[in-house]
């Protein structure tokens, strides 16, 4: 079989994950579409430990044995990813990336911080005097 | 010991005791007092021993370099004349009385342990202007009590007046001191020393290279000290200090302290005629000017306070016609009864409940309520007066006797026109001082009306005191001035026929004409009701005066002025009673010229820093808010935003590396 087959279906498969990664909206999908895209991977160290034994002396197959640990760490990664997402979903009853956005830097929440602090030193002027 | 030794001792004991009674005041109070009276008391001891040893013969000359200071040496140097060990005995007199005294006047005022260590730092730093030999160890000295008279006029910090006051002191004197330190360095870098006698010497030999600025220098730091025209309005205002305070340095010591350093360098200033002139006109302008505004003034204090700036311009008079022998003569005499002056004043503002002449005046059988402050008081103002036989008269005489010689062309090196300018202003000075001494005893012992109320017998330390005074106001003069010129120079310092018969004459006039005026406006008194008394009575005298003096502007419109139509002074002085009372608005000139500026000096600077500086300081702060907010933007909380931009970045970066490696 030659080599651009499985390279062309791993780029594919790279790709779709990267779409899902970057369009889709469930947390589970996206996590998925990153699965798509480790698999991929996999994909490509499976095929060219194929090619390069072919070609060469290599006996030792050191990209099949990665593809062994990066499935082994995948599976962990999947866990813990589907846990974080369940915990959100219980938290927010919702697991929409969109609206996961506790992080947003907000027009200017320091402003209203310094707003704030003022009507503080404000009230303990008023109490003092 | 040696008189050496002695001499040292002189001016470290006061500074050992104002150094202890400051750490130790709060926590061991018992101290206080022995620890206040006891070191001035042996000083006191100390500087008659040394007094004596010197016993006017050759200078007690010593020094020690404590470490090489470069072109011109700074030494630790003594030089004990005459003049010096005379005035140290009146320094080490007046600082002990003081101290004895202020143990009773302050005896409740609960900053009694700093203001006493302060006056013991005052007297040390007096002694060292008096026997230093060196002129830049005479400057710490010379600043020393510049910085004790501000806290010690600001006793009262309570009040604003007190407050200004001390703060116009300190600034009015540092207004001469400038001048006279760029005037010691000046006279160093002509003659190569600080020290007194080096300066002597290179003077005698003619080696001054700028005589008159170098004169003119020195003077303004002499015009500060001594409260001299224009330098003198920060003296009246002084009065806001406690009565001790002013008795010491505001009659006695401090202010004697330019007159005895011009005194000391006296052939400095002779070396310009110019400098001798301006110092004539210096105290003839003083000396007349301030005996009218002393006939205006309400404040029992003022009046004293603007005759000491009178008296010491009797004592420049007398330098200016070169005769430094009566200067000092006057200077000891002088400062016994102006002493004892404030002291009795002291006493009568407690009994009184109040520091105003008008008031006093309405206020009958004062005199019964204190006889000692009544007695004495009045010996010190016949000295004050010059009425033979009190000790005021021979020092007087012996000034205008010198006037005299120098107006007729007898005295070397002063031109006749110094010595025409200081015998005028002098004689006619000698009526003012009459009159005012009179107007004072008159309206503070003469009074008629409520009688004064009644608070006991004042403190023993307050009265014994005045007594200890009364003898060297009353004989110093007589039993003195046949002995003093084997301490001075060896001028005759006997008073002349002429100059005592005509001024005797012109005192006696002022007595007679004040009198007259007095009993024309006295019946005025009982129709126009005036006074105010002090409200806590029965406190401490430094209370009572404290609230005496807070009260005056209040109940009477002025600091210094009362509206009073019963006053002789009002009808002696006519229409230049107002401008008198406020001192020639020489205040409101010095407004003008000086606090004005400074002030818009202050309002440009404050528009510098407040508009242009903090604008580039905002400025910076903007410029990286707006930044911020900016950067801010791209943070949406998409992670898939993120992760989009991540990849454009990697594609981007992935090609620019495959056409930098083809080489495109």
């Amino acid at each position: 079989m030659h080599l651009a087959l499985p390279a062309v279906l791993s780029a594919l498969l790279f790709c779709t994950g990267l779409y899902g990664v970057l369009a889709r909206r469930n947390a589970i999908l996206v996590l998925m579409s990153v699965e798509l895209m480790l698999n991929a991977v996999n994909l490509n160290l499976v095929a060219f430990d194929v090619w390069l034994s072919s070609t060469a002396e290599d006996t030792l197959h050191s990209g099949q044995a990665l593809t062994l640990f990066t499935i082994a760490v995948a599976a962990a990664e999947i866990g813990i990813g589907l846990a974080i997402v369940l915990a959100v979903y219980r938290n927010r009853g919702t697991s929409d990336i969109d609206k996961l956005r506790d992080t947003a830097e907000g027009p200017g929440p320091d402003d209203s911080d310094s707003d704030a602090l003022a009507a503080e030193r404000a009230e303990k002027a008023e109490a003092s005097a | 010991m040696t008189t050496t030794t002695l001499a040292v001792l002189v001016p470290v004991l006061p500074f050992l005791g104002a150094t202890a009674g400051l750490l130790l005041g709060r926590t061991v109070p018992g101290l206080v007092r022995p620890l206040a009276v006891l070191p001035t008391l042996t000083s006191l001891v100390l500087a008659v021993v040394v007094a004596v040893r010197q016993g006017g013969d050759a200078a007690v000359n010593s020094a020690t370099e404590l470490t090489p200071t470069g072109s011109v040496p700074i030494d630790l140097a003594l030089y004990i004349d005459g003049f010096a060990a005379l005035v140290a005995v009146l320094v080490g007199v007046v600082a002990s009385c003081v101290q004895i005294y202020s143990t009773g006047y302050l005896r409740d005022d609960p900053r009694y342990p700093s203001y006493a260590a302060l006056v013991s730092l005052f007297t040390s730093a007096m002694f060292l202007v008096v026997y230093s030999g060196d002129l830049i160890v005479l400057l710490v000295g010379w600043e020393v009590m510049g910085i004790c008279s501000y806290f010690l006029v600001g006793h009262y910090w309570e009040t604003p007046e007190a407050r200004a006051a001390s703060i116009k002191a300190f600034l009015v004197t540092k207004l001469g001191d400038v001048p006279f330190l760029v005037g010691l360095f000046a006279l160093a870098g002509d003659t190569g020393s600080f020290r007194i006698t080096e300066i002597l010497g290179t003077v005698a030999n003619g080696g001054l290279d700028h005589p008159t600025l170098i004169a003119l220098l020195l003077l303004a730091g002499v015009a500060g000290k001594s409260a001299q025209f224009p330098l003198h309005t920060w003296l009246p205002d002084a009065m806001a200090g406690p009565t001790p305070v002013s008795a010491l340095i505001h009659a006695a010591t401090m202010v004697a302290a330019g007159v005895y350093f011009v005194a000391r360098l006296l052939p400095v200033f002779q070396a310009s005629s110019a400098a001798v002139v301006v110092l004539a006109a210096m105290a003839a302008v003083t000396m007349a000017g301030s005996g009218l505004a002393a006939l205006a003034q309400d404040d029992i204090k003022r009046v004293l306070a603007y005759s000491t700036i009178g008296q010491l311009g009797y004592m420049t008079g007398a330098l200016a016609v070169g005769d430094r022998g009566a200067a000092v003569f006057h200077l000891l005499s002088h400062g016994a009864f102006k002493a004892l002056l404030f002291l009795a004043a002291g006493v009568i503002i407690h009994a009184a409940g109040t520091n105003s002449l008008a008031a006093m005046s309405r206020m009958g059988h004062l005199r019964d309520r204190v006889p000692d402050a009544y007695w004495t008081m009045t010996v010190a103002l016949l000295a004050l007066a010059a009425i033979p036989p009190f000790s005021g008269f021979f020092s007087k005489e012996s000034v205008l006797g010198a006037a005299e010689q120098a107006s007729a062309g007898h005295t070397a090196s002063v031109p006749a026109a110094a010595g025409w300018l200081v015998l005028v202003s002098g004689l006619l000075t000698a009526l003012l001082t009459a009159a005012y001494a009179t107007r004072l005893w008159l309206l503070a012992f003469r009074g008629r009306g409520v009688e004064a109320p009644d608070h006991g017998r004042q403190p023993l330390t307050m009265t014994v005191v005045l007594w200890v005074l009364a003898v060297p106001s009353l004989a110093f003069g007589g039993l003195a001035y046949r002995v003093l010129p084997d301490w001075f120079d060896g001028h005759d310092l006997a008073p002349t026929l002429t100059t005592s018969v005509v001024g005797t004459g012109v005192a006696l006039v002022g007595v007679v004409v004040t009198y007259a005026a007095w009993r024309h406006t006295t019946a005025l008194a009982a129709r126009v009701p005036l006074g105010a008394v002090a409200a806590h009575p029965e406190g401490d005298a430094g209370l009572v005066e404290a609230e005496a003096i807070a009260s005056h502007a209040a109940a009477y419109g002025d600091v210094a002025d009362a509206p009073d139509p019963a006053d002789p002074g009002r009808l002696l002085l006519g229409p230049l009673h107002r401008p008198a009372a406020v001192g020639f608005h020489l205040d409101a000139v010095y407004r003008v010229l000086f606090v004005r500026p400074v002030e818009a000096a202050a309002r440009l600077v404050r528009f510098l820093d407040r508009e242009v500086v903090d604008t580039y300081v905002r400025g910076a702060g903007a410029l990286a808010r707006g930044l911020g907010d900016a950067v801010r933007r791209a943070q949406t909380g998409n992670l898939q935003t993120y992760v989009s931009a991540l990849l454009a970045g990697t594609v981007v970066l992935a090609v620019a590396v495959v056409l930098v490696a083809t080489g495109a």
